[in-house]
């Protein structure tokens, strides 16, 4: 009756998991879904507790409390900025969980079953592999480990010998005490030599990916014990984690095999910089832009002749009346010699019924830019080049200009990467905080409007 | 390899659940905004948590007078809460910043 009630409980736990990651993908849920989640969890703990002939309680409790403890005091007192390190650290407590339970288990398995033996090994490997990893990439977010070039072959040598003697160790048909700390410790320096070579600005990746191979080491556990909710939830977390990691190396505009396996060292401005000293732009899509909006305060739009080409000037107020209702304060950004004539943004937006008010002049724009969360840069180019301000080699150099990147992100929209009236480069494109929304202006809009409406 | 077979035939179970889990992972986050990754990956750690159940199971079963083993489950079970509630609490915080705004229109 009792291992039925475990079993229900746990069946709960991982439809709570399911639904609760699901919740965590929609900003409006996010918060709801990691409570669900939460709650799953307990439910999980509740039901492990039910497990017949569970001996040393009190030593359970007493960890269970200094793990909640040391949990929530670091988790409330950490800096905003340091919250990336601190997921890592947690991360790294996991894997290394999962090792230490392999490396007790090991002391019970029968040397015959080599099946066990197998995911035993698995979990010892992944798991002291994820735990150094994550120690690393938090020193390095932390900017306490620098970058060190180590020979990528060197660390696959490494992870070949730890196999092997993980093979040797289930052939063996004895008990290898020893060698079984042998081989968390290849395991452990391995996980050295795979995040030591890879640069500080991919870290976020890096974690990701680190964070799916504790999600693999809990599945392996689970196997151990044919417990479904660690089989279930670690699995969950290792193949969310993958598509999580592409989709990071993707907003990042690098690929996984090119941060882990090719780039060596980093640069300040990170994913700005291409591999081949070439810049390279990031993109972003309408609707990550949309949520980008929607949950800003005060959103800028700087019009330019692109709008004008596209005839978006309605399509731009439908967006500024739906953010409005959804709260968010909209300003339109005028800049003297936007378009191809004075006035000519006004006379533009007029047409469409934007009120007079929200039309601001340059000079007062770039006092309220800093205090700004999204600036939407629709067709204009050479008006926010901030080489007007700072490259005295430009042919624009004086020029006064509306300071976009003065604002906490900037979205630029642009039909392709050609440059603007005056012929040259924009800086402002390969900003770190600047991204990319391909495609022609109104059209763009109207996706927007949609995807905000669908919020 | 008998062993491997035998090894699969015996755990059928345990290996739908492993394959169906993959893409249910894949398809709940599938589409998923930017401004939401770190927070996602946070969370999901917090999920990796989950090992939890497997060491309180084994320092549950250990000898208690086994002090080696002893000790290492102790500190599993530590390490795992620690991942638990310290992944939970922190993605709490990082999602604060998605509450709705207070009584602006």
């Amino acid at each position: 009756m009792i291992l039925q009630i475990i079993d229900i409980c746990y069946l709960i736990a991982v439809v709570l998991f399911i639904v609760g990651i699901k919740m965590m993908s929609h900003p409006d849920s996010a918060r709801r879904g990691n409570s669900i989640a939460l709650s799953g969890m307990i439910l999980a703990i509740l039901a492990s507790f039910l497990t017949p002939g569970l001996d040393n309680l009190a030593l359970i409790l007493i960890a269970m409390v200094l793990g909640t403890i040391g949990g929530i005091y670091s988790a409330k007192t950490v800096q905003m900025t340091a919250m990336p390190q601190l997921v890592s650290f947690f991360n790294g407590m996991g894997g290394a969980a999962a090792a230490l339970i392999g490396l007790v288990e090991y002391g019970d398995l029968p040397v015959d079953d080599i099946g066990k033996g197998a995911v035993l090994m698995s979990s010892l490997i992944i798991g002291s592999v994820s735990f150094s990893g994550s120690l690393i990439a938090m020193g390095k977010l932390q900017g306490v480990v620098k970058d060190i070039q180590i020979n990528k072959i060197l660390g696959f040598a490494v992870l070949a010998i730890a196999v092997a003697l993980a093979g040797y160790i289930l052939s063996s048909g004895a008990p290898q005490p020893i060698l079984i700390y042998v081989l968390v410790l290849l395991s452990l320096i391995y996980g050295l030599m795979f995040v030591y070579p890879i640069g500080g600005a991919d870290m976020p990746v890096v974690i990701s990916l680190l964070n799916s191979l504790t999600g693999v080491t809990a599945a392996t556990t689970g196997l151990l014990y044919d417990n479904k909710v660690m089989l279930m939830g670690g699995i969950l977390v290792g193949s969310a984690g993958i598509l999580l990691t592409l989709l990071m190396a993707k907003a990042m505009n690098r690929s996984v095999s090119n941060i882990l396996f090719t780039s060596f060292g980093s640069s300040a401005g990170g994913a700005a910089a291409g591999v081949d000293g070439e810049q390279v732009a990031k993109e972003i899509n309408a609707y990550d832009s949309s949520i980008l909006m929607a949950y800003a305060k005060r959103v800028v739009i700087v019009p330019g002749y692109g709008l004008a080409v596209a005839q978006a000037q309605h399509a731009v107020h439908d967006l500024e009346k739906i953010l409005e209702e959804k709260g968010v304060e909209v300003l339109y950004g005028i800049h003297p010699v936007a378009g191809r004539m004075p006035g000519h943004m006004n006379v533009l937006l007029a047409e469409s019924d934007v009120p007079y008010d929200k039309l601001i002049e340059m000079d007062d724009m770039n006092e309220k830019l800093p205090n700004t969360d999204v600036v939407m840069v629709i067709g204009a180019n050479d008006v926010v080049n901030p080489a007007a301000n700072d490259d005295p080699s430009s042919p624009i150099y004086g020029m006064p200009i509306l300071e976009v990147n003065r604002a906490s992100n900037v979205i630029v929209i642009k039909r392709s990467m050609s440059s603007g009236y005056a012929g040259i480069q924009n800086a402002l494109f390969f900003e770190p905080k600047t991204r990319m929304l391909f495609g022609d202006a109104k059209k763009v809009l109207n996706e927007l409007v949609a995807e905000v409406k669908n919020m | 390899m008998e062993a491997i077979i035998e090894y699969i035939s015996i755990n059928q179970q345990e290996l739908y659940i492993f394959i169906l889990a993959i893409f249910v992972g894949v398809e709940v986050i599938s589409k998923v905004p930017t401004v939401l990754h770190t927070p996602l990956m946070s969370g999901s750690n917090a999920l990796s948590g989950v090992v939890i159940v497997g060491s309180i199971i084994v320092l549950g079963k250990t000898d208690p007078s086994n002090y080696l083993a002893l000790s290492l489950g102790f500190l599993a079970v530590l390490l795992a809460t620690l991942n638990v509630v310290g992944g939970f609490a922190v993605t709490n915080r990082m999602l604060e910043m998605f509450k709705k705004k207070p009584g602006k229109k």
